[in-house]
This record gives structure tokens, sequence and C-alpha cells, in this order.
């Protein structure tokens, strides 16, 4: 037993995977201490923001300010405001113009900015432009040289008793606040989802679900496979015909789809994690039992299962310790198959709107099914499914990798 | 103990008809075809023949391993009644067994002191301190030249082929058994071990005065150490008797043919009738 675990943890694949999963483990436990709270809290009223720290603007202007004179720093607020369509409008505006374009670079603000103070000029009319590209053309350009004048911003206030606009403070271009001094602050590694929901906090809750669904899939499938598998192999006669009778049937079901019509009739209402874990379970256990029966068959006439026999042990005892210990490392990789394929199972079926109820755990398919319904792929908010993916990934390649480790152990044959 | 009159004792275990059918699909096989048979007390019995004929299939049938299909076998005079596991427990003190296979024939699991407690829980010694299993323990394994203190906490794949058919000998032992059937217990031994081993069947059988039913494809073997022999072929007892009747007198062709395939040392081997 020492030697086999030994022997399991100085495969390179299986430390792999068992490390990969560990990590995820990990994560599952320390970042719910770090960061506490109801994982479905919605803390942002607007849909999909972007990963990143978040500042509060209200508490910037009271707090404490420094000042630094940045040479680059009217250069990067300009090309901040002009937008991509506007150089884009900008360049058409100078070509039209017949101005010599030559060497300026879209991507160059400085250049392309002195270009248009030089040419630019509201009265010139040019061909083909309508009163709103007109307009348009003029509002750029307010902008444009505001943002250059402008030093300071005024923040204003109303006083309640009077109901007179007081000047606040004014806030230079030169200010700039200690991020650590803003009372409110908020970082979002992975923003938030279509409900305004932390994502990453939302992610590692889901994480433990999917994982605890596989695990309760798992065993339930690797149980009834199991059982039946022994049962079948050992016994033999009508008992065998009668087992893989039903075997048979549920074999050539296809089980995704008995899940979808099982997870169906269930409802809504009573679709828990629990509940869809242990459907996901009595429908996967069909290939643990074809391939335990297989096994035991080949040891139920092996000598040493006579010679107990011949000792006067009973059934149950010949099963626990002359049958289960010899195929004990391949129900163990069964085992890790079935929890796999149990995390799988629960994101298709999620992504089909036939998972766990929404309203209580997120899921990773759960997470995937939210971000498809609000066209999170759509609209570019990668955020929303992309580290659910690589999650569920992750977790499966991990175990596939750790089985594939095992396998190599206890069938020597395969070692390379 | 070969010239005593065997046939004078009381039946141990016998036979009329005995048959087993394997049905797989529409296809039977007819492994064992109404073969009879009387064992008497104390005698050494060898059932020799080719592989495929039949002998494995038998030996599991008096062992109660495996379901007759016709017939009936006769344990003590009695019909033998294997209907549950009580009485099949009862059964299994009477008549054991040591397989062909030492390496195949301990659970890998198990250590050696739980196959010889076994034994001894077998024997109505569950009850017994823990210091008179031990002594029972060292016992049997001295008688089998075996250090019962250099086996405890060892697992019977940490022992030679040779140690472990012995250890299967001291199982005997332990376990004194009215019948032993030794399914071809030398033939994965080297003939060193093959000797001792031997040895210690005889001997063991003079010390407890069991029937051993020794089960051989090697006639040369089978008449240096049996009372009486039975030729099998394709399921059917072509030819039995005492082993100097059977083997100096052979009367059918197939013992012929067997004792003629046997390898004699100062003779070149006759290849004619071996590919026969």
């Amino acid at each position: 037993m020492k030697n086999t675990l030994r022997q399991v943890f100085h495969s390179g694949k299986f430390v792999a995977g068992f490390c990969i999963f560990a990590f995820i483990l990990l994560m599952m436990i320390i970042y719910p201490l770090i960061n506490p709270g109801n994982p479905l809290e919605r803390i942002g009223v607007g849909t999909f923001a972007k990963p990143g720290t978040y500042v509060s603007l209200y508490d910037t202007v009271d707090t404490e300010t420094e000042t630094f004179k940045l040479a680059d720093a009217d250069d990067k607020r300009l090309a901040k405001i002009l937008s991509d369509s506007d150089r884009v409008s900008m360049v058409e505006w100078l070509t039209q113009a017949e101005v010599d374009l030559t060497g300026v670079s879209m991507n160059d603000t400085e250049k392309l900015l002195d270009l248009w103070h030089a040419n630019y000029d509201d009265s010139i009319r040019l061909k083909g432009m309508t009163k709103a590209q007109r307009n348009y053309y003029v509002r750029l350009n307010n902008s444009l040289n505001n943002a250059s004048k402008a030093d300071t911003l005024t923040v204003t206030d109303v006083d309640p008793d009077t109901n007179e606009v007081v000047e606040k403070t004014k806030i230079q271009k030169t200010d700039y606040v200690n991020v650590g001094d803003v009372a409110n602050t908020k970082t979002l590694p992975l923003g938030t989802d279509n409900f305004g929901r932390d994502v990453l906090k939302e992610l590692v809750s889901a994480c433990g679900t999917s994982i605890m669904i596989g695990l309760i899939a798992g065993l339930v499938a690797t149980f009834i496979g199991l059982l039946l598998g022994l049962l079948a192999g050992y016994l033999g006669g009508v008992a065998d015909d009668i087992i893989m009778f039903i075997t048979n049937i549920f074999t050539v079901i296809p089980s995704f789809v008995l899940l979808i019509l099982i997870s169906y009739s269930l409802g809504q209402d009573q679709r828990g994690a629990t509940t869809v874990a242990i459907v996901i379970g009595l429908t996967s256990w069909v290939w643990t039992t074809r391939s335990v029966r297989s096994q035991v068959i080949s040891l139920r006439n092996r000598d040493h299962v006579n010679l107990s026999k011949l000792s006067g042990h009973s059934l149950m005892r010949i099963i626990m310790t002359d049958i289960l210990p010899y195929i004990a490392s391949y129900v163990v990789m069964a085992f890790i198959l079935q929890v796999s394929s149990g995390i799988l199972a629960e994101a298709q079926l999620s992504l089909l709107g036939l998972g766990p109820k929404t309203t209580e755990v997120p899921t990773l398919g759960l997470m995937m099914n939210w971000a498809m319904l609000y066209s999170a792929h759509l609209n570019g908010s990668w955020w929303a499914y992309f580290p659910v993916i690589l999650t569920i990934a992750g977790i499966s390649f991990s175990m596939n990798l750790m089985n594939t480790g095992l396998d190599q152990v206890f069938n020597p044959t395969l070692r390379d | 103990m070969r010239n005593e009159d065997i046939s004078s004792r009381p039946l141990c275990l016998s036979g009329r008809g005995v048959t087993k059918i394997f049905t797989t699909g529409k296809t039977r096989t007819v492994a064992v075809d109404h073969v009879d048979f009387e064992f008497h007390e104390g005698e050494l019995i060898s059932i020799v023949g080719e592989s495929g004929s039949g002998k494995t299939t038998l030996s599991k049938m008096l062992l109660g391993l495996l379901n007759i299909t016709e017939g009936e076998i006769l344990f003590q005079g009695q019909p033998r009644d294997i209907s549950n596991m009580h009485k099949r427990r009862e059964y299994w003190r009477g008549i054991q067994a040591i397989f062909q296979d030492p390496f195949s024939s301990f659970n890998v699991f198990n250590k050696i002191d739980t196959v010889l407690l076994d034994c001894i829980n077998m024997r109505g010694g569950k009850r017994l301190p823990m210091e008179k299993k031990i002594e029972m323990m060292t016992e049997a394994c001295s008688f089998v030249n075996l250090k019962f203190a250099e086996l405890t906490n060892k697992y019977p794949f940490e022992l030679s082929g040779g140690q472990m058919q012995r250890l299967m000998i001291a199982r005997i032992f332990l376990l004194k058994p009215k019948i032993l059937l030794a399914d071809e217990p030398t033939s994965m031994i080297d003939a060193c071990s093959r000797a001792t081993i031997l040895d210690m069947l005889l001997q063991l059988r003079d010390e407890v005065g069991m029937t051993i039913i020794f089960i051989t494809h090697d006639i040369g073997l089978a008449y240096y150490i049996s009372d009486s022999v039975y030729i099998m072929e394709h399921g059917k007892f072509v030819e039995s008797g005492s082993a100097d009747d059977v083997i100096l007198n052979p009367k059918a062709a197939y013992t012929k043919r067997l004792i003629s395939d046997v390898p004699k040392i100062y003779e070149p081997w006759d290849l004619n009738t071996v590919a026969q």
C-alpha cells in the first residue's frame, strides 16, 4: 500500500495533475477567507463591468492631493479623449481638404493635432458634407480646444439652505491622489457579470459547487456501477443475465438524452445542486458496471478465490477481501473519470438551462448559461465566460492527467 | 502401504456417473463424462491425463466449487450435501486442496499470518489464546521447514514458489482434512523442491492418515507415489486400478501412449509417439 502510494507520487503525470487540482482546491478554500461574503451579491447596477480597480469618484474629491508635473500628461489626456473613430473622421476631413498627410500616422496624436489646428476652419465648406457632419466637426474641434486650454475643473455643490450653487473645490490638472488614500476602491480582477456580481468570487464559489456535484455524481455512479458489476460478475447465471439486460438498455440510450429528459421532468423547482448531481450519477454508472463485471469474471475463478471459499469465507467476505482489493485501483481510476465527466455533464446541462435552479448557488455551467443568455460572447465581455471555460478545462485536464498517471502505475504495459 | 489391501478399507469418497456439461449459448461441451470412482481412506490416488482431459473440472466438482450436471458424489458413504453455506463449511473441513500455481493461490493483500490464522479458526480454534495460536502456526511452519518468526508480517509474494507451496502444505497441516486434493502441486516448481514437497505430502498422509487425490499429467510421478491410478481421456476414465497393474500392464492405448511419452534419461526419446 505504502509502496503503491510512493509509486503513484513518482509518476510525473499524476503529480502534475494532482498539483493543478490541489491548486484549484486551495484557491477554493483560501479565496473566500480573503474575500468573504455572498458570492451572488449584486454589487454593480450595470452589466459587465470590465476587470480592473475601481476608485470612488466622490471620495477622490475630498482626498488629499499631491502635485506632479508630468511632461506627457497632456498628450495622454488628449489621446484618451480622441477615440479611434474621431481620428478616422479627422483624417477624412484633412484628406477632403487636400492637406498633405504623408508621414502622419493615425496613432501619432501630436502630429495629427498639429495638422488639425493648422488647417481646420469651421468656415470651410467641403463638398458632399451634411450639416450634421459639419456640426460634429465643430463639436470635436471645441472639445479638443477645451482639453488643451482648461487647467482647472471646478466642483460645485448646492447649498441646501439658500439653494445657491457654491464652489466646493478646484481640481488642478496637476493634482494626483494616492489610490491608497481614497476611502472606497474596489478591485474586480474579473469584472462583473450580467447581474453586476463579482465574477471571481462567483467563480470560486461555482468551482466548489461544481466539484461537489462531480463528487456526488461520481460516488453515486461508482457505487451503483461497482455494486451491480460485482454482483453480475461474481454471482453469474440469472443474476448476471438480469443485470446485464438492464445495463444494456442503459447503454443503448445515450445517457445525455436521458439526463435531459429526467432533468426536464423534474422541473425547475425540484432541481437543486444535489438533485442534479444524483441524476447525473444515476445515468452514468453503465460503463463502470460493464468493466467491473468483466474484471470480476476473470477474478472469480482464480485460485486465491477458490482457496478463500475452501476456507469457509462468506460471500461478503470473499467479495470484500479477495475481489475488491484486486479491482480497487481500477475503481479509483473510474471514479476520477466519473467525477470529471460529472462536472462536464453539469456544465452541459446548465448551458441548456436544465441545470440546478438559478437562485441559490452558482455552478460553472450556470455561469456559462448566464453569460450566454446576456450575449457576453457577442459584446466582447470575455471575462464573464472565458475564466469559467478555463476552470472547467483545468479541472477536467488535471483529473484526466491523474488518471493517466494512475493507469501507468497500475498497468505496467503502458509505461514508456 | 502399497502392498496392503487398500480395497478392504472404508470408502472415503466415491462417485457414480459424475458428469459436467458446460453450456455456452447453443454449444455444449462435455468436460467430464459419466465417471465412476471409489477412493478409500488413507489411499493415494493419482488421476492422470493430458491438458484438457477434464482433470481440473473433476477436481473442482470433488471440492464442491462446481455444480455437478449429473450423477452423485458420496462422502464417507453418505450422499454429499452442500446445499447451504453451513453444510459447505462442514464439507470443506473434510476436504481441502493444494493448487497448481502457488503464485496465484494466495491473496496478495493478506499477510501470511492471516492465511494460517484462518485455518486455525476453521478448525474451531477461534477462542484460543494468541500464544497457543502462534505455537500452532510455528509447529505447522516447522513441519514444512519454514520459520514462522521469519514469515510473520510478510506477504506471500515475498516468498519463492517452493516456499509458497510449502506454506500451502502448512495450511493443510493445520486443517488436517480427511481428503487432500492436490491439483498438480509440483508442476510449477523445480525438481529439487518437487521432491521435498512430495516427501512432505507423503509424510503428512502417514501422520494424519488422510486420503490424497493427486492430479497430474506426469505418469512417471504417479507410478512413483500412488496406490491406485485413474487414467483420464476426454472426460472419461479409460483405465483404473492399482499403480502396478495400470502402469506395468497397460491395457488402454491411451495409457500406453502416455507411458511411452515419458522421457527416459538413458534411452533416445521416440518423438514419433509424441507427435501423434
